[in-house]
């Protein structure tokens, strides 16, 4: 009973929100909400470190503002091509890495990371260092002009939500309970007659078509699709905040996304000092504070662990 | 089609691929000896080779100090700065998952470079060749100070892979690696001895980077974009495989070489290719013992 109040409290503020809080700001969060949560899929659930997980991300936004700038496709189409590009990306990572676990994924997806944005400084249509600029904001459908923050903000809430939705699906399947499996004991699970491999491959191109959702609505918000997306600076930035919200629980690296963005838009007035505290606040987390902040709320109030 | 290619351009680019690939041997030898000793990724490898850079840069500018000084004192002084670190944020972290240190030594090089970018700004600074001029050998000039790079590296990692491989002390060392109780029990301080390890690799990134303050320049991010390259060394080359470091890191130097000379717009991509190509052909990497890797 009480969940439902909280999905209706939660549904009104979502509608109200962008009437009292700046649209970009609430769009610019809902992105790294996905971002983040696609990044817990495979961290949190699956065990796998991917420091490449940019990779999906910027090069998602390289595609969608591409075809909203040069093709005729609806605003939503663009979306969901470019999220299913980038599945077809992670699924292509997840062939050359999934073999080897833990930290050699993580230096692994880091390299092809490295790799992508070496060809996407390379191609042609991605506009060198100077990325794509002007993105326009495609009608919804062909029909609706969303051209405005406000309408715009609708269209990000409506695929932020289906988005989640597909991630609970995920992690509350059969296929999520192995991928769990995998991460608490894979030979285990490999005894048992699976076959981890194709699980890790499976949920990295689950786990890469979202953020590449992510990333295909960050092009129409700030209408910019640059390289900084691809680096590996943001790779770290989504890790850290899956890990300050709280590792492995469904809403952490939600609350932890919302933070960095609310923090980085505060910090981004101290120019140099920002990555330092970013940087002193990461480091205090890992050191101190390995539940995040859901974990730890979770430990002191949540008896039954039931995860 | 390659009539073109004169052996100057050939010669040129094959020293340019060898000190680079100088450069690689060094750091992933130190990124392999921390990891396959003390299970450490460590993502701050390239920080510290920066600061062994401006330690040198430092200690010529306000100490009046030289090169080959430096040489000496910089890598000590960057050690120290490793066995700090160590205490400090991997101690804590030693006997968890290996992704906290990764993520802990990831967040220490925000910090670094961006208190070294606060400190030197972002532009690169210059340092001083100590050897001058170079011999004319024909085909090609040698500057001097390139030639006593690669061979002072080749020692330096020849040396460091007999010390470990060859020497009582590295079969210590080994051994504490795989059976630490059984070490502590002959009376020696293995957590000492870890830490120690640990910095010796960062003395060796910050060797690397007095080595190449004269020929690159001395920047707060001149060890980023390396670090990513020295990861995808060490992969090719089998995590923890010292030998393996070592020779692939020299290889990939040359193909990149080569690379400039054949397909210049390829360069920065041969690396990678290789990695990937290594990774579907040589899955436990190209010079490591076909066991199932962790």
């Amino acid at each position: 009973m009480t969940r439902y109040a909280l999905f209706a409290l939660f549904a009104v503020l979502a509608v109200l929100a962008p009437f009292q809080i700046y649209p970009i700001l609430l769009m610019t969060i809902l992105c790294f909400v996905v971002f983040a949560s696609s990044f817990n899929l495979l961290l949190g659930y699956a065990g796998l470190l991917c420091f490449g997980h940019a990779m999906f991300f910027g090069t998602a936004a390289y595609l969608s503002g591409w075809m909203l700038k040069h093709t005729a496709l609806s605003i939503e189409l663009c979306f969901i091509l470019a999220a299913l590009a980038m599945a077809a990306l992670g699924w292509l990572v997840g062939l050359i890495s999934a073999r080897r676990g833990g930290i050699q994924f993580a230096m692994i997806t880091l390299a092809i990371s490295q790799f992508v944005y070496f060809l996407l400084l390379r191609a042609p249509f991605t506009g060198g260092e100077d990325g794509l600029q002007r993105i326009p904001r495609s009608a919804l459908f062909g029909v609706f002009d969303v051209s405005s923050n406000v309408a715009l903000y609708f269209v990000v809430l409506v695929f932020s939500v289906l988005a989640i939705a597909l991630f609970y699906r995920i992690v509350h399947s059969p296929f999520g309970e192995v991928l769990r499996a995998i991460r608490d004991n894979e030979d285990r699970v490999e005894s048992l007659g699976f076959q981890p491999e194709r699980f890790k491959i499976l949920a990295l191109t689950l786990s890469a078509g979202l953020a590449g959702l992510a990333g295909a609505m960050k092009a129409a918000v700030f209408q910019i699709a640059t390289l900084h997306d691809l680096s590996f600076h943001v790779s770290g930035t989504i890790i850290f905040m899956t890990l300050l919200g709280g590792l492995g629980t469904m809403t952490g690296p939600m609350v932890g996304a919302a933070l960095i963005v609310l923090l980085n838009d505060e910090l981004a007035q101290f120019g140099e000092w920002a990555l330092i505290i970013q940087g002193t606040v990461f480091l205090a987390v890992i050191l101190f504070f390995r539940k995040g902040v859901v974990g730890e709320i979770k430990a002191r109030f949540w008896k039954p662990a039931k995860s | 089609m390659f009539d073109h290619i004169s052996i100057q351009l050939l010669a040129g680019q094959l020293l340019i691929g060898l000190i680079n690939g100088s450069f690689y041997a060094m750091l992933s030898l130190g990124l392999a000896i921390i990891f396959g000793l003390i299970h450490v990724v460590n993502f701050a490898h390239g920080a510290q080779y920066m600061l062994g850079a401006f330690v040198a840069l430092l200690l010529l500018n306000v100490l009046g100090i030289p090169y080959w000084g430096a040489l000496f004192i910089a890598p000590v002084i960057v050690g120290a700065f490793g066995l700090l670190m160590e205490r400090t944020i991997l101690r804590p972290l030693r006997g968890l998952d290996p992704l906290y240190s990764l993520l802990a030594t990831f967040a220490s090089v925000l910090i670094i470079e961006g208190l070294m970018r606060l400190e030197f700004g972002s532009s690169g600074l210059p340092y001083r060749s100590p050897m001058p001029g170079g011999i004319n050998l024909g085909f090609m000039f040698l500057p001097w100070y390139r030639g006593w790079v690669v061979v002072f590296s080749l020692a330096v990692c020849l040396g460091t892979w007999l010390l470990i491989e060859k020497t009582k002390l590295g079969a210590y060392l080994r051994a504490a690696n795989e059976r630490p109780e059984i070490v502590e029990s002959f009376g020696i301080n293995v957590p000492r001895m870890m830490s120690l390890t640990y910095a010796f690799g960062v003395g060796l990134a910050g060797l690397g980077g007095v080595l190449a303050a004269p020929i690159y320049q001395v920047s707060p991010s001149m060890g980023s974009n390396l670090m990513i390259v020295i990861f995808a060394v060490v992969v090719i080359g089998g995590m923890g495989s010292i030998l393996g470091a070592i020779l692939t890191g020299y290889l990939i130097g040359i193909v990149e070489g080569l690379t400039k000379v054949f397909y210049p717009e390829g360069s920065n991509l041969a690396i990678f290719v290789i990695m990937i190509l290594a990774l579907i052909l040589r899955p436990n990497g190209l010079f490591s013992a076909p066991e199932k890797s962790r």
